[in-house]
């Protein structure tokens, strides 16, 4: 799905050769400002390689619309912004920014099931809480249905039984769909139980 | 006109005894701003002196390229203004958007005025030409500096907001389109505001100094009426284009943000 080849990023990464297969779970792990979100936001075009190439599905990143990319190589930053307005706005959002058709309240409460994000469509999304934020942020990704997601430490503010209930039902989701997952996580137990792949990045390169 | 109170030299006088006074009480307050008081009556002094003796010569000898260089002069030192007076630097490519934008929209509501409201001629009638260009232009340079400012702070402080609306496949315009509007409200608020003001909180700068001048208030109002819709006009359509274009030069071809 992805390859890099003598990627580099200014002083802070440097990828020799990289391999994230379609259809898999990949884990990202390493220390605090050892360029994990910087491979992501290279992964979703929202910076380019100061030297090497990037491909997508065979295709170099430079040779993709990034508008185009982006709506199928979908990012969860790492820490997601909510947008003025209610849940069901802040669900929407996606679908609009990525100019795909607006669905009903019924898929928007099955995602919202999906999070474990048990609120009403109307509530005030400013006044969720900090975890809360964090799933609904991940639900309105999932309702855009993207063919790559790009999450940086999903469930960093979640305690351990709606993590592994979150990430379960994601990782089924995923898998149903045939989807690519490419996360960013702290956590070894996430990256143990739920990936196929774990990718340990030491100072800027791919270790071992 | 009739009975119009020329100002003898011992009035003017007594006017800059009004600031000697003003001085005093500064000094006596301890507030540290006698110079600047100082200089600014002196500069404003020397400017209105000068202007005066070159507005003289050009209504006595008026000719389209006198009126083409002093709206030239206008248009620099107010593009100048605007890109001094933004605290943040400037990219070279926001200079000429904010150049570009001053000059389409000032230079189109004054023609618009010229010809089709006052109906001027001939078009460069310096009498009538440079102050409606002085003031179409001034207001148009306090209404796109607010703009910038709102726009570049803006674009920085929501970066983040932006850059996640990009990550889920927005375009550039979709994601600073809150930052874009905002940053218009904010440049055309004040002159709303004066509109609504206009002849209970203050009477206006032009309008004051044509009925002082003996024209009639009817005739100044007329006259202020217009210009104000002209001012409303320029405002808007520079502020509007400089957005349309400014918001642009924040990303690159890639779509990325660059700040
Ligand atoms: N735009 C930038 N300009 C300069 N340096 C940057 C930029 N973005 C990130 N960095 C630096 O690059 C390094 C890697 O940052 P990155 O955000 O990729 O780390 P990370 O692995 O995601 O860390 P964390 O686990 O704390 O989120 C850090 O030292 C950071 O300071
Ligand atoms: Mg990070």
């Amino acid at each position: 799905m992805f390859r890099l080849q003598e990627v580099k990023y200014k002083d802070i990464l440097y990828i020799k050769n990289l391999f994230i297969p379609k259809g898999k779970i990949t884990a990202i792990v390493g220390e605090s400002g050892s360029g994990k979100t910087t491979l992501l936001r290279l992964l979703n075009k929202l910076i380019s390689p100061t030297c090497g190439k990037i491909f997508y599905n065979g295709k170099p990143l430079d040779e993709i619309n990034s508008i185009e990319l982006r709506r199928s190589v979908v990012m969860l930053p790492q820490t997601p912004p909510i947008f003025a307005g209610t849940v069901r706005d802040n669900l929407l959002i996606g679908l609009k920014f990525s100019e795909k058709p607006i669905v009903g309240d019924n898929k928007l409460l099955e995602t919202l099931n999906m999070v474990h994000l048990n609120k009403p469509l109307t509530e005030d999304a400013e006044k969720l809480s900090g975890g809360e934020k964090q799933r609904l942020a991940l639900g309105r990704i999932i309702l855009m249905d993207p063919e790559v997601f790009l999450l940086d430490e999903p469930s960093s503010a979640l305690d351990e039984d709606t993590e592994k209930a979150v990430m379960e039902n994601l990782v089924r989701y995923t898998k149903a769909k045939d989807k690519t997952l490419i996360m960013v996580t702290h956590s070894t137990k996430v990256s143990e139980v739920f990936s196929d792949i774990i990718i340990e990045i030491k100072k800027g390169t791919v270790a071992g | 006109m009739k009975d119009v109170i020329e100002l003898q030299i011992w009035q003017i006088a007594a006017a800059y005894i009004f600031v000697v006074i003003l001085l005093a009480i500064v000094r006596i307050k301890g507030i540290p701003r006698e110079k600047e008081i100082i200089i600014s009556t002196v500069r404003m002094t020397l400017q209105l002196i000068l202007t005066g003796y070159v507005l003289v010569y050009i209504f006595d000898n008026s000719h389209p390229l006198y009126t083409i260089i002093i709206t030239g002069i206008m248009e620099v030192f107010a593009i100048n203004n605007i890109c001094k007076r933004t605290k943040t630097k400037l990219a070279p490519k926001v200079k000429r958007i904010i150049a570009f934008s001053m000059i389409c929209g000032t230079l189109s509501s004054l023609m618009y005025f010229i010809l089709v409201v006052v109906n001027l001629s001939p078009w460069y009638e310096p009498r009538y030409f440079i102050p409606i260009a002085g003031m179409i232009i001034g207001n148009s340079m306090t209404g796109i500096s607010l703009g910038v400012t709102k726009l570049v702070d803006g674009m920085t402080a929501q970066k983040n907001l932006i850059e996640s609306a990009l990550m889920l496949g927005a375009t550039p315009k979709m994601a600073a389109k809150q930052v874009v509007d905002s940053a218009f409200d904010s440049a055309i608020l004040p002159t709303i505001n004066s509109m609504v003001g206009m002849g209970i909180v203050f009477l206006p700068g032009m309008m004051t100094g044509q009925i002082l001048s003996g024209t009639s208030p009817v005739t100044a109002i007329e006259y202020q009426i217009a210009i104000m819709l002209g001012i409303l006009g320029s405002v808007t359509l520079t502020v509007i284009l400089f957005l349309h274009l400014g918001y642009k030069a924040f990303f690159n071809k890639e779509h990325q943000l660059e700040i």
